[in-house]
């Protein structure tokens, strides 16, 4: 399928199928949007008559124009067919390789942010951190159900990963230990609200991880409304110095600061502008994953609001990249070059197949957001799966499984979207959440918008 | 002025053929965690030879 739109004066055609994208101008847009309605003397005459003040436009542009359609059909690069969805990817078939853990090395939390998909820390259940025992057998049994896969991935996650930033050290040394031996390489992360790091833990950071997400909401009266202590307090003034000093040692390479926005601050975008302006240059903003009955959840009339703020920030985002200030917004961290194969595309993020999470006790559990949920217990890092059937399920996941992405010009970059998300929306893991699913096709289209401005403007690095 | 700018993009139906290695990041190991953002990723065939 094709899709068309306009967005900062430029005018887009996505070829979906294929991946292909152009910038056209205003009458190429108006015939292509046509072609497959009419035929070609009546498109011809119709875009004649809409362009009848216009003495540049006659027919025999046109009919180049129609040509260079047709040129671009043959050579698949527009209304091409959807050829991957006839392919035999028979992914029930497939070898389970697993290739990245979530490490909940703490269920518990040292701030109590009130949207918490963890439940503060405990995932609704009790506090606890992992042993080193457990997180050592959780990369025994990465390394072993790894196949032949070189790099694997192991996000120190939580609750609050430095509660327990002793067994977070041992077991990066461990895993260190493993690479030789096994031809991997470990690359290890970590997420963290920021309330514990100290000069240690950034010098082990910076030495160590291969990335790491600090989370931070943005503006103070933001950010302090939702990112509470256990007594009420805000966090922002304790942890935006510790954040600047963080990435002032790091270097402005391999960090997100990641924030969630709410019903609470629909105006998410100064809240992006605002760590910009602090210096930051690698942000990420989520939408609240919540219950649609908390007052700050967002809701499908939220939707045209929230595409305005995406807006916001990508034309800023243009402004500023012009100016050669410009800065990294994780959703609009397309690489039209060098991106995902159509085979990552089509499987989607890998949850509970190439990716699981781990908690305290060592249950493996599909992704992070189905920890506690005990419909999808896999099994254990001792035992293995115990629960074929959960993992078959994830297998068949993929992004044709979702009925309603179908005729999607977003299909190939969302890859049917987050299967937890889906599930807590509808109830079924192959579903569709609707606004998240609305508010990343936004998303997308401003991504493109960049990059075509990029790359027509000579603003690529 | 062409009407129509091709944007240099990875093509899909070759990728078909060289691609499907597993290398690359898994999405939620990088700051999603709460959606999916398969397209954000970097192929690392592409990185390699890019090198």
């Amino acid at each position: 399928m094709v899709h068309l739109y306009k967005n900062n004066g430029y005018n887009i055609v996505i070829d979906a199928n294929s991946g292909c994208v152009h910038s056209v101008d205003d009458v190429a847009y108006d015939m292509i949007g046509l072609f497959e309605t009419l035929d070609k003397q009546t498109l011809i005459d119709t875009v004649l008559k809409k362009y009848a003040d216009n003495p540049a436009v006659d027919e025999k542009e046109l009919e180049e124009i129609y040509a260079d359609i047709i040129a671009l059909k043959e050579s698949k690069q527009l209304f091409s067919e959807d050829e991957f969805a006839e392919f035999q990817w028979d992914f029930k078939k497939r070898n389970s390789v697993l290739k990245a853990i979530c490490l909940h090395v703490a269920h518990d939390c040292n701030l109590a942010c009130k949207y918490c998909f963890a439940g503060k820390g405990e995932y609704n259940g009790e506090k606890a951190l992992m042993s080193y025992e457990t997180g050592k057998q959780a990369l025994d049994f990465l390394v072993a159900n790894s196949g032949t896969r070189h790099n694997l991935e192991v996000d120190f996650f939580g609750g609050e990963p430095l509660m327990n930033f002793e067994v977070v050290k041992q077991l990066t040394a461990y895993g260190r230990s493993l690479e030789k031996k096994h031809n991997k390489n470990f690359r290890f992360t970590l997420t963290t609200n920021g309330i514990l790091v100290d000069d240690e833990v950034i010098d082990f950071c910076n030495r160590e991880m291969s990335n790491v997400v600090l989370s931070i909401d943005g503006r103070k009266c933001v950010n302090d409304r939702m990112r509470v202590s256990r007594n009420g307090l805000g966090s922002y003034d304790i942890i935006l110095p510790k954040f600047q000093d963080f990435i002032a040692k790091r270097g402005q390479r391999d960090y997100y600061l990641r924030g969630t926005y709410t019903g609470f601050n629909k105006d998410f975008a100064a809240d992006i502008l605002h760590l910009a302006d602090l210096g930051f240059r690698e942000l990420s903003m989520e939408p609240v994953v919540c219950d649609p009955k908390e007052e700050y959840a967002l809701h499908e009339e939220d939707v045209p609001a929230l595409c305005e703020q995406y807006q916001i920030l990508a034309d800023e985002m243009l402004r500023r990249k012009r100016e050669k200030n410009g800065f990294t917004f994780y959703h609009y961290m397309i690489d039209l070059m060098g991106g995902p194969c159509i085979a990552k595309r089509i499987s989607g993020c890998g949850v509970g197949v190439e990716y699981m999470a781990v908690t305290p006790a060592g249950e493996l559990y599909p992704c992070h957001q189905f920890v506690s949920e005990e419909r999808f217990l896999l099994g254990n890092v001792w035992d293995g799966v115990l629960h074929p059937e959960v993992l078959n399920e994830f297998k068949l996941c993929n992004v044709y499984a979702h009925e309603e992405c179908k005729d999607c010009f977003a299909l190939l970059y969302c890859s049917g979207g987050c299967a937890a998300n889906a599930y807590h929306s509808t109830g079924d893991i192959t579903g569709v959440y609707k606004l998240g699913c609305e508010l990343h096709k936004k998303r997308i289209e401003c991504a493109i918008m960049l990059k075509v401005a990029e790359q027509t403007e000579g603003l690529e690095e | 002025m062409a009407h129509i700018n091709t944007i240099n993009t990875r093509n899909l139906h070759e990728s078909a053929v060289n691609g499907g290695c597993g290398e690359c990041q898994t999405s939620c190991q990088s700051a999603s965690k709460t959606s999916c953002s398969v397209a954000n990723q970097k192929c690392e065939q592409c990185k390699k030879n890019n090198d």
